[in-house]
């Protein structure tokens, strides 16, 4: 847990929630064999809004992000995102996977590749942009998270925040409407945390839709617009990040509270 | 606490210590020599023990390879050299390698022809150049690699020019039919419908065709039958065409083992472990002399290219197993990766997976490579003249009859020029491909 991103002060004024509904998740279960990971989810994002979903690990909170642009398959209930249904439609999914950017734990950026290739590549090959195009976007984004001069170098040879901005970097290329971050700041350094931070406060004040599933509770209560939190596949509490730090009403979320704020 | 304490436990660096010269015992020759070879008593009796063994092998052999019978014309006179020297080893029969080379290199194939597989070996190194050494040779050669094997064939066999004409235009034909009806169809069925297409043009029609444009116009040199091929070239012929097609066939073996779809998972398991199951030798009589019987009576399927085709299914059998390791080998965040940014299957495949995968798998790739190469001395078991044929009529020639180990040790040497190469040249590119990643 840090505070670090508590330093700055953000301005809130831009963050606004509009009625139209990014995403939306009706009676949604999901089973790995047996095991019964997600057990009736049923959510409603609008457009612009802030997210954060926390839990103890295994409560299923990364699987339903991972849902969400299909990477994991649920199997019963409806996800629709961007007004598009998630079925078993490879059109369908590609599509949806263009218009929702993803940042992983561990980067996932392609080794084989320099950093501007990392963010070209998906505009050339899915949007069809032009190679100059694509490359003067890529660099527009590079400097947005403060690596323009990293551009040539390859992913192995940045520190692990650089490498997580470089990925925030390459979803934004392919300008996506909602973004999703699955445990961003969990493989960092605690001095690299506030740079990934940072920048994924500075898109929040852009208004970008974010679902996060974070340990960051500094981040939360700052940016998160409501704080979803997660157990046994379920979801247990959501409030606003004022109430939901300062006046759990659930037994599970207060203990869970109490462990990770209580050092 | 007292105050000194509190003196010596309290400390600031102010001026950082400048860089130094590493001591001298651990740079140069002598320090390399000291952690190489004499690092420690046990190492020191290796080295030297190692050392003398090198010195008694080169004290043994060197007399016997130096031996100046390079001008015999026969074993005969080859002993009458060596006896008349009078060394107590004996000495090596050279004469047979200066008199029969040329032979070992082209097997039976008309000296006055000699010019064309040498020139379709300089081409063929040519083809290979953008797909070696892509940052050296301008990309626009890869069109000319793309004709290289039709270019090849023809020089190599002979016959008329429109043969390789008529050949080419069945792939024209896929290539137009891909590119006209992917607007209006699935690429997948464009290309089925194309290659459906090339396959009734090159079966009923292209003969008839390239016989007509011959009789109309006999451009063409002679044509030289499968049977006059042999040596080193008919290694290089069946070795280069198995290795370059095995790699792609093994790929796509390799993506069918891990799809989805039960039917072409099973296909490509099913033909994996056969292939795997069967030694080469038995796929090499069944090219020979089995086809013939299942193959309608007086149909020409020419024999090199039923030994070619064999050896390529073997071949990609295994470079399937290896490709699978590298795919094996990757992270799941890389799948993860490229399914997250929207890119389809044969998109992540070709532009993040398989580049990896490879890249992952050359040292077992090249393995297979130089395997395959060695494997081509296998056709001599259904009577084809590679160098070990060669070697067996060599001895049948009275004035050889009874040298063995000169001609092994070139045939010897000669192959390992050629996978060492290889092998030198899997090491460039695992350092070139290297970006640091781990």
């Amino acid at each position: 847990m840090s505070e670090l991103a508590m330093d700055t002060p953000i301005d809130r004024s831009a963050m606004k929630v509009s009625d139209e509904v990014a995403i939306e998740i009706r009676n949604m279960n999901k089973w790995y064999g047996q095991f019964h990971v997600l057990r009736d989810i049923n959510l409603t994002v609008n457009r612009g809004e802030r997210i954060v979903i926390a839990g103890p690990s295994g409560s299923g909170k990364s699987t339903l992000i991972r849902c969400i642009n299909r990477l994991e398959e649920h199997q019963a209930g409806q996800i629709i995102v961007d007004g598009t249904e998630l079925t078993s439609d490879l059109k369908n999914i590609d599509k949806i996977r263009s218009e929702v950017g993803m940042c992983f734990q561990h980067f996932n950026l392609f080794p084989h590749l320099t950093i501007l290739e990392n963010c070209t590549l998906a505009p050339i090959w899915v949007r069809k942009v032009p190679r100059k195009e694509a490359e003067e976007t890529a660099m527009h984004f590079l400097e947005k998270v403060k690596i323009p001069d990293q551009a040539l170098k390859y992913p192995g040879q940045l520190s692990g925040g650089q490498q997580q901005r470089v990925a925030i970097a390459r979803s934004l290329c392919m300008k996506p409407r909602i973004m999703l971050f699955d445990e961003p700041t969990s493989a960092l350094d605690p001095e690299m945390i506030k740079e990934v931070l940072d920048t994924m406060i500075e898109l929040a004040q852009e208004g970008m839709t974010m679902l996060c599933v974070t340990h960051e509770m500094g981040f939360a209560r700052q940016v998160a617009n409501r704080v979803i939190f997660m157990d046994q596949g379920q979801i247990v509490e959501q409030n606003e990040p004022e109430e939901f730090f300062n006046n759990p009403r659930s037994e599970r979320t207060k203990l869970f509270l109490s462990q990770i704020l209580g050092h | 606490m007292s105050d000194t304490h509190a003196e010596t436990v309290s400390y600031v660096r102010e001026t950082m210590l400048p860089q130094q010269e590493p001591p001298a015992s651990t740079v140069g020759p002598l320090g390399w020599a000291k952690t190489n070879l004499f690092s420690g008593w046990f190492n020191t009796v290796l080295s030297v023990l190692s050392g003398l063994f090198i010195l008694w092998l080169a004290y043994r052999l060197l007399p016997w390879i130096i031996s100046p019978t390079w001008q015999a014309t026969s074993l005969n006179e080859c002993r009458e050299i060596i006896g008349a020297l009078n060394k107590p080893h004996g000495g090596a029969c050279w004469g047979v390698i200066s008199e029969r080379w040329k032979q070992l290199m082209f097997g039976f194939y008309p000296p006055e022809h000699y010019w064309r597989p040498v020139l379709s070996l300089i081409l063929l190194l040519v083809a290979l150049g953008p797909l070696l050494f892509r940052h050296l040779v301008p990309a626009k050669v890869i069109y000319f690699s793309m004709l290289y094997p039709f270019i090849a064939a023809w020089l190599l066999w002979g016959g008329t020019i429109w043969n390789p004409i008529v050949a080419i235009l069945g792939f024209v034909i896929i290539g137009l039919s891909l590119k006209f009806l992917t607007s209006v169809l699935n690429p997948a069925l464009a290309l089925i419908i194309g290659v459906v297409l090339a396959v009734i043009w090159w079966v009923a029609l292209a003969g008839t065709v390239a016989g007509g444009l011959s009789a109309v116009l006999p451009i063409g040199i002679e044509a030289i039958a499968s049977r006059q091929f042999g040596g080193f070239m008919l290694s290089i012929t069946i070795g280069v065409t198995a290795i370059l097609c095995s790699l792609p066939i093994g790929i796509l073996l390799a993506l069918g083992r891990q799809s989805d779809l039960l039917l072409v998972k099973a296909m490509c398991v099913g033909f994996i472990e056969f292939i795997r199951g069967v030694p080469l030798i038995t796929l090499l009589f069944v090219a020979s002399v089995l086809l013939n019987i299942f193959l309608p009576p007086g149909t020409n399927f020419d024999i090199i290219l039923r030994v070619i085709i064999m050896v390529t299914l073997f071949a990609s059998a295994y470079m399937a197993e290896v490709v699978r390791g590298g795919l094996a080998a990757l992270p799941k965040g890389q799948y993860e990766g490229a399914d997250s940014l929207g890119l389809d299957y044969w998109q992540s495949q070709r532009l993040i997976i398989m580049p990896q995968a490879l890249k992952i798998s050359i040292p077992g790739i090249v393995s297979t490579f130089i395997g395959v190469f060695k494997d081509t001395t296998l056709v001599s078991i259904i009577s084809m003249f590679d160098p070990i044929g060669l070697s067996n009529a060599i001895r049948a020639d009275t004035a050889w009859n009874g040298v063995y180990w000169e001609l092994f040790i070139f045939i010897g040497l000669v192959f390992f020029i050629f996978c060492f190469s290889m092998s030198r040249y899997s090491m460039y590119l695992e350092r070139r491909l290297q970006t640091g990643h781990r």
